[in-house]
């Protein structure tokens, strides 16, 4: 049997409650008997007694409670349904400063919002959840909610909650306790003076808990909602501690907090733009030997490269030390991969391109210059961007010599056995360049302008390796075998 | 110490840089190809400044982690394709009738439903057209290179805060993956502290933040408010490069990779004396209406030709825009299909050859 339990009111409430619109001002949107107006007047005190209000935020759900901020003076956000514990999640972790209250009720939690929650739970997020219980989606007129009693009836379930075809009541509390990172879980009952003074003691514990950083806690309440229900006082109590209390047991399913040391902030945002260089830069080398767009004529016509093989071949890879000779040259380049199945399939293939005017179309479908083939499966695949005056370069040890159109360029080169023979198969891509140096040079290259390529290379590999001198080693002797192998 | 700001990123890494350097604190998101590097960018990057990154449990958690980042006061990215915006859209609508700011990023993918993971853009209309339930607008940057991705990101948080509302910056799958060398700009030195924050004391009270309007009054109240602003941007801030517009009898309207593409195109009709133009939108909402009626009131052009790697959805607003003074004819691409030059040009040909009848 309930007993009226009065309270004063907490100075975490407003007084009057200005921000509900209308004449009523005094008095909560709340049915009569409801239990969220009592959960408040808790969690109000709790605020109070644990000094944290100037630094607490409410995230107020869709359901009975949407309205929470009419009455908190804390900071608060009414938000979707469902999502409360992801926006607590991005409010504690932007301000990890504030103490997070994520509110919801049963419908906001265990339906829509299920896997917000339990996600935020298994996070440990810093925040405490107070989880209202009251068997149905009250805002909306008394729907079944996934913690509805079998054969309990509601507006959808008119014939009664049917396991067979609905479920069983969802257990909340049992489902987080599954979990490693909860510090307290704890499930109470506003039925009688009794059970409302242990709630008061599982929502301090939780505001504690919020204010030492502790982690995550949650405090189910079975909650009174006569309306719904067509139940008087003292009949939805019985109904809660006699049936609801069958599914859902009260008390603590787990209380860590003790072990839990205080949890520390987390280290001041970097700012400092100097600083904030420092750790998003590169350093500028010293010694760059950067050849500049103006040594490279050539470039002066935009320049498409295309390198096709397998994933692993470094096909990426060589394409992206061509575009960062581009860069370092100060010349116009753009780099498209092939990407996502295509690359599953093990085909890999990039397109490069060198203009020291603007480049129009990353891609290259037509007109290649220089098409690089690692493999027959891409050489089949891509030569026919080849332009009529392009240049075919191929891996003459897994293939035949392709036949080529009249003004078209063939060159064969086997840069694994370059790489080898310097000690490091990883260094096949500095052997085609240093190949391309030779080719290239025949091709239209002026003499600077071979110079120049090879001074980009350096640039480039050596901004890539510095701190591996003995890698950096090898790939400069691949390039010089590479350049031999291609001069013979 | 001197650094070294010209990087050779990718569209989607270079967002990220810009979105740290113009002072963004909290990245929350869901991976998702083509977007995917901006999720393992941010986590690489936004930790080395103690920022905070989190991989949510889907697009939905993200957005809504943004809406507590943003409520709380700092500045915050997400980013994803196609499928995964349109989880987040019920979380958009809330921001924009919180009057929230927030930077998303789609890097576009090919649809209807899984799709694939190809260049289409086909996310216009849930983007510029509000995507969720209500009247409401985001602003749509749209980047065609590296160096936009980084520096409309820049753009997209500071016009968003300005005017309080979430900004998309939208860029196709090839603009996303592609590289080239970006000029990274100095980190921001601003105090971003916004006056609207949840919590902040005001006359002893603690602020909140909501979008419920339970008078109908005041919904309306609130709705012709955010028009107004929305009328207030379309009149101040449509972007768009016009390239040999001036004289062009065909006027190509294209944004992202299709404007690559489409002034490539231009070069080559040009070279064969055929006056063809270029509008790029740089931003889609509020759409470059002023620089079409330009065109239309020029009396030079005679045909427009909407480019896109869609069924046609920038389309409609280019129809608006020239309020049916000249004939606006569709050369698109779909399902990832990305439009060649040659197609471009023969595309335009054909509406030439059509006008010269
Ligand atoms: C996306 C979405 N779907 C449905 C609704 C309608 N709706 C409002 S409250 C509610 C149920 C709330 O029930 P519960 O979480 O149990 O809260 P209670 O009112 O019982 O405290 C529903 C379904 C909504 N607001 N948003
Ligand atoms: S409907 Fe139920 S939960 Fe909602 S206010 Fe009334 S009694 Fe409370
Ligand atoms: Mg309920």
């Amino acid at each position: 049997m309930s007993e009226k339990v009065k309270f004063g009111r907490s100075a975490v409430f407003f007084d009057p409650f200005e921000r509900r619109p209308g004449p009523i001002k005094k008095n909560m949107h709340y049915c009569p008997g409801c239990g969220h107006g009592i959960l408040h007047k808790l969690i109000a005190e709790a605020i109070e007694e644990y000094g944290i209000q100037g630094k607490t935020v409410i995230i107020a759900p869709v359901g009975c409670a949407v309205f929470a901020y009419y009455y908190f003076n804390v900071g608060s956000i009414s938000v979707p349904h469902g999502r409360a514990p992801a926006v607590a999640t991005g409010a504690s972790r932007a301000n990890p400063e504030s103490f997070v209250i994520s509110y919801q009720g049963d419908g906001d939690l265990a339906a829509i919002g299920f896997n917000e929650f339990i996600q935020a739970a298994n996070r440990g997020e810093k925040i405490s959840v107070f989880f209202v219980n009251n068997s149905n989606y009250g805002m909306t007129g008394g729907q079944m909610a996934p913690t509805t009693l079998p054969g309990q009836i509601t507006t959808t379930s008119p014939y009664g909650r049917n396991p067979e075809t609905d479920g069983f009541p969802t257990k909340v509390c049992e489902i987080v306790n599954a979990l490693e990172a909860p510090v307290y879980i704890e499930r109470v009952a506003l039925t009688s003076t009794a059970n409302i003074l242990k709630a008061k003691k599982a929502v301090n514990k939780a505001i504690e808990n919020l204010r030492d950083r502790k982690g995550f806690s949650l405090v189910e309440v079975l909650s009174p909602c006569p309306i719904n229900l067509k139940m008087n006082a003292d009949q939805v109590n019985d109904f809660i501690d006699e049936k609801m209390t069958k599914f859902f047991p009260l008390g603590c399913l787990r209380d860590r907090s003790a072990a839990t040391p205080v949890g520390e902030l987390p280290p001041a945002i970097i700012r400092e733009p100097e600083e904030v260089k420092s750790l998003l830069l590169p350093g500028i080398s010293e010694n760059s030997n950067a050849a500049d767009a103006s040594k490279f004529a050539v470039f002066s016509k935009e320049r498409r490269v295309k390198i096709c093989g397998f994933g692993g071949q470094g096909v990426l890879s060589l394409g992206l030390n061509l575009a960062n000779m581009g860069r370092l040259s100060k010349l116009n380049v753009s780099w498209m991969p092939s990407y996502g199945p295509e690359q599953r399939g093990g085909a890999a293939s990039c397109a490069v391109i060198v203009n020291s005017g603007a480049i129009s179309s990353p891609m290259v479908d037509r007109d290649c210059d220089l098409l690089i083939a690692m493999t027959q499966t891409g050489l089949d695949k891509f030569r026919h961007v080849l332009g009529g005056n392009g240049i075919l370069v191929y891996d003459h040890s897994t293939m035949a010599k392709p036949e080529v159109g009249a003004n078209q360029k063939v060159y064969g080169l086997d840069a694994l056995a370059i790489a080898n023979s310097v000690g490091n198969p990883k260094c096949a891509n500095s052997a085609i360049i240093g190949a391309l140096s030779v080719i290239l040079r025949e091709n239209g290259f002026s003499e600077s302008e071979e110079k120049a390529f090879d001074a980009a290379y350096l640039d480039a590999i050596t901004e890539n390796f510095a701190a591996k001198p003995a890698v950096l080693k090898q790939n400069l002797e691949a390039f010089a075998a590479g350049k031999k192998a291609a001069l013979a | 110490m001197k650094y070294n700001h010209r990087l050779l990123l990718k569209g989607n890494e270079a967002a990220v840089y810009g979105a740290l350097l113009a002072g963004c604190d909290c990245y929350f998101g869901y991976p998702i190809t083509p977007a995917s590097e901006i999720a393992q960018a941010a986590a690489l990057l936004f930790p080395k400044l103690h920022r905070t990154f989190i991989q949510a449990e889907s697009e939905i958690g993200a957005i809504n982690m943004i809406i507590g980042g943003v409520a709380a006061g700092h500045r915050c990215l997400t980013a994803s394709s196609g499928l995964g915006i349109s989880l987040k859209q019920e979380g958009v609508s809330y921001l924009a009738g919180y009057e929230m700011p927030a930077v998303i990023l789609d890097i576009t993918r090919g649809g209807p439903g899984l799709g694939n993971i190809g260049p289409e853009q086909a996310d216009y209309f849930q983007l510029v057209k509000g995507g969720g339930h209500g009247s409401y607008k985001c602003l749509v940057f749209t980047p065609n290179s590296v160096q936009e991705m980084c520096d409309m990101t820049v753009d997209a948080f500071h016009m968003a805060e300005k005017y309080r509302m979430p900004a998309y910056v939208m860029a196709d799958g090839v603009i996303g993956q592609m590289m080239e060398s970006v000029e990274l700009p100095e980190p921001a030195t601003d105090v971003y502290d916004p006056e609207w924050k949840m919590g902040r004391i005001v006359d002893g009270k603690a602020n909140y933040i909501t979008s419920i309007y339970m008078e109908h009054d005041d919904l309306e109240a609130q709705n012709v408010k955010l028009q107004k602003k929305y009328r207030e941007i379309e009149a101040k801030e449509q972007r768009c490069e016009n390239y040999l517009t001036d004289d062009a009898e065909l006027v190509i309207v294209a944004y992202g990779i299709c404007s690559r593409i489409a002034r490539g195109a231009v070069d080559q009709l040009r070279a064969e004396g055929l006056k063809v133009g270029l509008i790029r939108p740089q931003m889609v909402y509020p759409f470059p209406v002023d620089a079409l009626q330009k065109i239309v009131k020029g009396g030079k052009a005679k045909a427009v030709m909407s480019l896109e790697m869609s069924a046609g959805q920038m389309i409609e607003d280019v129809k608006l825009a020239v309020e049916c003074k000249l004939p606006v004819v569709l050369c698109n691409r779909m399902g990832g299909n990305v439009p060649g030059g040659d197609e471009v040009c023969a595309a335009a040909k054909k509406v030439l050859k059509e006008l010269a009848k």
